[in-house]
């Protein structure tokens, strides 16, 4: 077993693939030639062709809505969107033809679509480039929404979204592409999607997160004897897991880098309180960007969640 | 330096079959008489379709239609070109393609009477479902396109969309794929002059539409979109070209949406009645019995005889419609994703 960081373990799931699965074909700007903007795709081209790695004109709704065409003509496609500030354009397509078509034609066609994106802030990147707007895929029904947390779930959840006859939305936290390494198998193996994952258990209180605010909630809570769990699937979600959870701890607390209205964590809180009201000891609480337009770097450490707020949450459920 | 010139262009336009059913005897493409009386008979069968569509959203027996009056030859003309393995991605006008092509007459009224099933293509035929998004599923045929030629496959993606779809993103960035990559596909616009109340000059400075296709680096023909032979030569030349690695082409079909846009609309609002009077004067049905009569290929007893048939046909698909059962609940779950998350099965449950 290699130790790798995120990047080389998505570029590894997709090797792989592509060898095993002739019907894969990753399509995107600079993804081939340049072996895209972080570098994921690099020597993909060189191994298995400019057939199979497209470099797209820069055109995000032709490059989503041709790999639509694809994917139900009975292809695989990867379509990258280079950073998910720049998926908008292509919402039309992934809300009103990828989500839809299955069921539209009653599963004559179906979509069976990779859209892999760089998603969250932290990169001192441009405009636009650190974009966390996952809830909005979250409320269109036909479309998976994964979000890997470091090196291993990226392969094990990549492999499992390329075997999904859905089309799945693939959310890399860019801040995690080069800040973890772990040991990452080279044999196959699948996280399946629509299960979340215990981080940590614990008894007090569980603490939801997901992408990159996982390792800061890991650290926030180290004090505490907390329950993490790691969603890794947004839609389908695995509200068995949160419940059961939260069922035991009794307090509940999610963390996500989105604004706050209408975010995730408000489904999330929304399920608990349907769900398992009679066994909060807590107001469930969000840790959560405010509800303003996503600023630049210098303002940045001020958007994001801290420690210090996930910690101030965790203390207030515990006293409440 | 001298100003030198870098680019200039020029559109055609084609015609073959005149108002008065005379032909070009040059630009004719080789059809039996056979296959005239079959164009013909599917462009009835398109026309009878749509009065019965008509008649029956006003009896509350199908939901918002959208006539196609008038636009019989532009997709008669162009289906019959089709080889069977052809992608199709119709616009939601498109009837006429979908008769031609042998789609079952049945599951279009169940469709357009709320039923999701009647989209189910059957295997032999490869005609998305309708694209009621104006100009979205442009993209697509530009992927199946890429699909087709990744595969060895000698398919051609063939779009049909209306004038309106011209203004949309989808259509350049579409066009422009297709041309970087030289696909096999071929455009269709039935440019037939009003997108619901915008006419065709306040939908685009441009002379032609198909000049538009010239910027994307390949061909694009205007052709008399009211002539059956002449949109069935220029697709027929299309898709030659398409499947020999010549590149996409766009082929604008200049016709007229004799009816309103839907059920749902009053043209009277916003047309001149003597502009729909004067395109009534050209309805693509008239001038080829005209034609088909100077050649002894049509009759009165013919006629009727072809009108009893086509009726008949229609009479029983509505029948087969109204004969199948509404769906059950679980049809909207069935198919949003390939298995039930746990709160849709929930949900279903509930219901």
């Amino acid at each position: 077993m290699a130790q790798l960081n995120m990047v080389q373990a998505i570029n590894l799931a997709l090797s792989q693939e592509m060898e095993r699965d002739k019907r894969i074909v990753i399509l995107g700007e600079d993804v081939g030639r340049d072996g895209g903007v972080f570098r994921v795709t690099e020597g993909l081209r060189e191994r298995f062709g400019a057939g199979r790695l497209i470099d797209t004109p820069l055109s995000e709704s032709a490059l989503i809505g041709a790999a639509i065409g694809m994917a139900a003509y009975g292809l695989l496609p990867v379509a990258e969107i280079q950073f998910m500030g720049f998926i908008y354009p292509a919402l039309d397509q992934l809300f009103t033809h990828a989500a839809r078509l299955r069921a539209r034609s009653r599963g004559r066609f179906t979509c069976p679509l990779v859209v892999r994106t760089p998603y969250g802030g932290g990169i001192k990147a441009p405009e636009l480039h650190e974009e966390s707007s996952e809830a909005l895929f979250c409320h269109m029904p036909g479309i998976k929404v994964v979000v890997p947390s470091g090196p291993y779930t990226a392969k094990g959840l990549l492999l499992a979204a390329l075997r999904d006859s859905n089309p799945v939305l693939f959310l890399e936290p860019t801040r995690l592409y080069r800040l973890i390494r772990e040991e990452v198998p080279e044999d196959d193996y699948t996280i399946p999607l629509g299960r979340a994952r215990l981080a940590r258990e614990g008894q007090d209180v569980t603490v939801v997160a997901w992408g990159s605010m996982l390792e800061r909630v890991i650290k926030a809570a180290a004090p505490y004897d907390a329950e993490v769990i790691d969603l890794l699937t947004l839609n389908p979600c695995d509200m068995e897991t949160v419940l059961a959870s939260v069922k035991k701890t009794g307090r509940a607390i999610i963390v996500h880098e989105a604004v706050k209205s209408a975010g995730f964590g408000a489904e999330i809180a929304a399920t608990i309180a349907e769900e398992a009201i009679l066994h909060l000891r807590a107001p469930v609480l969000r840790v959560t960007a405010p509800d303003v337009t996503m600023p630049m770097s210098k303002l940045l450490d001020s958007y994001l969640p801290t420690l210090e707020q996930i910690r101030k949450a965790l203390d207030e459920v515990m006293t409440y | 330096m001298p100003e030198e010139l870098l680019a200039s262009f020029e559109v055609k336009h084609l015609s073959v079959l005149d108002e008065n059913g005379n032909v070009d005897d040059l630009l004719m493409p080789p059809l039996s008489e056979t296959e005239i009386r079959r164009i013909y008979e599917s462009m009835v069968l398109a026309r009878t379709f749509d009065e019965r569509a008509l008649s029956l959203q006003r009896e509350g027996r199908l939901g918002t239609y959208p006539p196609i009056l008038g636009q019989e030859a532009s997709q008669v003309g162009s289906a019959l070109a089709l080889s069977p393995a052809d992608w199709v991605f119709p616009s939601f006008r498109e009837m006429g393609v979908h008769l031609t092509l042998g789609y079952p007459v049945h599951q279009l009224f169940q469709y357009w009477a709320g039923d999701e099933r009647g989209q189910i293509a059957p295997a032999k035929l490869n005609i998305f479902p309708f694209c009621v998004s104006v100009g979205t599923h442009i993209p697509h045929a530009v992927g199946a396109a890429m699909a087709a030629r990744y595969l060895g496959d000698p398919t051609v993606a063939v779009a049909y969309f209306g004038d309106g779809a011209t203004s949309k993103g989808d259509f350049h960035e579409g066009f422009n794929m297709a041309g970087v990559f030289r696909l096999p596909v071929v455009f269709i616009c039935q440019n037939n002059q009003w997108a619901i109340s915008i006419p065709l000059k306040e939908q685009t400075a441009a002379v032609t539409l198909a000049q538009k296709a010239i910027a994307y680096g390949f061909d694009g023909v205007r052709v008399d979109g009211n002539d059956v032979f002449a949109v069935y030569r220029a697709t027929t030349e299309a898709l030659a070209k398409a499947r020999s690695g010549g590149g996409p082409t766009f082929i604008e079909c200049l016709t007229y949406r004799m009816a309103d846009h839907t059920t749902a609309d009053d043209a009277a609002r916003y047309r001149p009645p003597e502009e729909v009077a004067a395109w009534r004067a050209r309805d693509p049905i008239l001038r080829l019995e005209r034609y088909m009569v100077k050649r002894g290929l049509w009759s009165e007893e013919y006629g009727q005889e072809l009108k009893k048939r086509t009726t008949a046909v229609i009479d029983e698909a509505v029948r087969a419609m109204e004969a199948i059962p509404s769906p059950e609940v679980a049809e909207m779950f069935d198919h949003t994703c390939a298995t039930l998350s746990p709160r849709q099965a929930g949900q279903l449950k509930e219901l």
